[in-house]
């Protein structure tokens, strides 16, 4: 083709302006790499950069944009559908207390208020040592056994007050 | 002699009062004794308020201890429990537990049995024998079976699945798909969750039968983020049945395919819809569709699509073993099968009870729940998720039956039950109904994108006492226009919990009022 033309095409490919540290930058596109086959790839790959970072960055959006030759909006859009999805680094640990009338029945009304004041943060907030987010769930699926909660991926049943109390001592005392 | 075996239940619910503990006590107080033993980390009974329940194989049968805490465990070893001795916690044979004794488990019967890891032991209890039978059928015979056996959509809206079935059948095209709608999110259900992490393989060959009968060769399971617990059980069941060739290129030597995958949702309660499910398998803002097209015209990938609920396919292997008669016999009416109900919230005996429909309400609550978990008197009970309605005592009588459930304005959806004792405000919980929809609406359609928010202030102001008679005009007509003009069910039934609260339960939305009266 180059020798037939007159015209030079030069290929670019503009990267988008970025805070990511080199290594957020290679696990977004380490998990792009190996996700982008996949039928409908966005979200398999919003939850590996979550998986690997955490988060999903504002600055992973026009990344993984690129990657899968969508708009920002797109990603964005997908993103901020999700309540999963988050793009502020979390705590330590993400506490998830479920509001669903279930929990209802039996305190997590009250459960949730303890949380939120011995936390000293609202939902979506993370505590000032940065060991605990703490997030609302409709639903854990352990209607029978609630008030329910999950500490990172772990589902913890008949949560007490007190009970909540002793599982964020241990949560704050594990890495 | 063979090693005693143990069994203590891997269920995320069981996890979740302190499973892993206990099994990691008795294997540690077992090494310690010098006695051998296998640990078996099965389903869960269901029997969920006696969890961690603890089962040792005797000669007998399985004997039950429970609830088991860690402190406890050396004490069962002392009173010989590897020999079925009594003990404080016994509860004697499990079989024979009334709770469980009464039910009739057809979807549910190796759930609690089992090692849901192990393929082997899925076969040993009559395993695969659903997908043989089917091999050996035309497609059309495979959607015939199932419409005869009168089952009908278990994730709540019950429409036949066979005729769904049919419909894919007919559908030409190069591709098509089977998808298995396992975002369970209706507060009061966890049966899905149960049978995905107790018996993950009925479920794959459940879908591996709609794969033959419509002509789909490939499958997806979408399944909500926060059942990690059933995430890990299905890849590890799905690996094993590639492996071991019930899923891929040849099932079976039969030379048909059908490839499985897992997808996780994002907390989102509106991918529970089927067409915004479809959006979001395709990468997508989990924004619903219109229908038409029908998702088994053009479903995902615009391919033709059987979507269903995880009971429903995972009912579809016992249809094809013992025939679609035999699961008819069971239930009333148009409802025919057993509906594996989820007794939830403020009870006492909470748990999983398949039965056949028409069991009424009352029955579950006191016979089988035996009363609300506070000691309270029951006030209110909600059916059916957070868009069911809530029902007061007058209607406990009413049997296990969509039909019977539609003609008071209610609804049985997936099966849960939710208990209130008499602290409960349903003003309170109407305004959270509302407040859910808001929350959780995909944005598509105006009525339930704002009617939920101005559905939240017109609660607050008639709570108030502002212009009270005026604002009650307002929500029926708020509440009339969702249920007649929003797109999906989100809108559509969101009214059903406000306005039955507003009908069975005034008294809760004068309280302010007649307070205010009083001073």
């Amino acid at each position: 083709m180059g020798k037939k033309s007159s015209l030079r095409v030069i290929p670019v490919k503009v990267e988008p302006v970025s805070s990511l540290t080199a290594a957020e930058r290679t696990a977004v596109l380490e998990v792009c790499a190996r996700l982008k086959p996949l039928a409908g790839a966005l979200i398999p790959i919003l939850h590996g950069v979550q998986g690997a970072l955490g988060y999903v960055p504002k600055d992973a959006v026009p990344l993984i944009a690129a990657e899968l030759n969508l708009s920002r909006a797109d990603v964005h859009g997908v993103v901020s559908f999700y309540h999963y999805f988050r793009n502020e680094a979390p705590g330590r640990h993400v506490v998830h207390v479920c509001r669903a009338e279930a929990c209802q029945s039996v305190g997590a009304v009250a459960l949730e208020a303890h949380a939120k004041k011995s936390l000293g943060i609202d939902f979506h907030e993370t505590t000032t040592d940065g060991a605990i987010s703490l997030e609302p769930v409709y639903c854990l699926g352990n209607c029978s056994l609630g008030p329910s909660i999950m500490v990172d991926k772990q589902l913890q049943g008949r949560v007490s007050p007190k009970r909540f109390d002793e599982l964020m001592v241990q949560a704050r005392a594990s890495s | 002699m063979s090693r005693t075996r143990i069994f203590v239940s891997r269920d995320a619910a069981a996890q979740g009062v302190g499973a892993n503990q206990v099994a990691d006590e008795i294997s540690r107080e077992a090494t310690q004794r010098g006695i051998d033993i296998e640990l078996v980390r099965n389903g869960s009974r269901g029997l969920l308020w006696l969890e961690p329940l603890v089962e040792v194989e005797t000669a007998a049968g399985r004997m039950a201890y429970g609830p088991v805490t860690t402190d406890k465990v050396a004490g069962l070893f002392k009173a010989d429990f590897m020999r079925g001795q009594p003990h404080a916690l016994n509860l004697g044979l499990t079989e024979e537990i009334p709770y469980l004794k009464k039910q009739e488990r057809l979807t549910f019967a190796r759930v609690g049995v089992t090692d849901p890891r192990s393929l082997e032991d899925y076969l040993d209890h009559e395993g695969y024998r659903g997908l043989k039978a089917a091999l050996a059928l035309e497609p059309a015979a495979i959607v015939t079976m199932v419409t005869d056996s009168g089952l009908r959509g278990r994730g709540g809206a019950a429409f036949p699945t066979g005729i769904k079935w049919k419909t894919v059948l007919a559908t030409p095209a190069d591709q098509k798909y089977i998808v298995c709608n396992a975002d369970e999110g209706d507060s009061g259900t966890y049966s899905d969750r149960m049978i995905m992490e107790g018996d993950p393989f009925v479920l794959i060959e459940g879908m591996t039968i709609a794969g033959l009968a419509a002509g789909a060769t490939r499958g997806f399971i979408y399944l909500r983020w926060e059942y990690p617990d059933a995430h890990a059980a299905l890849e590890a069941a799905i690996a094993a049945a590639n492996q071991a060739g019930y899923l891929g290129d040849n099932i079976l030597g039969s030379g048909k395919s059908f490839h499985l995958e897992v997808r996780l949702g994002a907390g989102a309660y509106i991918c529970g819809e089927e067409t915004s499910l479809l959006e979001s398998l395709e990468g997508k803002r989990g924004q619903i569709r219109y229908k038409p097209p029908l998702p088994a015209i053009a479903g995902l990938f615009a391919k033709p699509t059987v979507i269903n609920n995880v009971i429903s396919l995972a009912s579809v292997p016992i249809i094809l073993d013992r025939g679609a008669e035999y699961y008819r016999n069971y239930g009333v009416g148009r409802s025919r099968g057993t509906l594996p109900i989820q007794l939830t919230g403020n009870i006492k005996r909470g748990g999983l009870i398949e039965k056949a429909f028409g069991v009424t309400l009352r029955e579950l609550l006191y016979d089988y729940g035996g009363g609300s978990l506070s000691g309270r008197p029951i006030r209110a009970v909600q059916v059916g998720g957070p868009l069911g309605a809530y029902m007061p005592e007058s209607q406990f009588d009413t049997p296990l039956d969509y039909e019977e459930f539609a003609k008071i304005g209610a609804m049985l959806g997936h099966g849960g039950i939710v208990v209130f004792d008499d602290t409960v405000d349903l003003a309170a919980q109407a305004r959270y109904a509302m407040e859910f929809c808001a929350i959780e609406s995909c944005g598509k359609c105006t009525p339930c994108r704002l009617g939920s928010t101005r559905g939240v202030e017109v609660i607050d102001r008639l709570v108030a006492g502002q212009d009270a008679a005026k604002q009650e005009i307002v929500l029926r007509d708020l509440c009339n226009t969702m249920i007649q003009g929003s797109l999906c069910a989100l809108g559509g039934l969101t009214p059903y919990p406000v306005i039955s609260a507003l009908n069975h339960f005034p008294q809760d939305f004068a309280k302010q009022r007649a307070a205010k009266a009083a001073v």
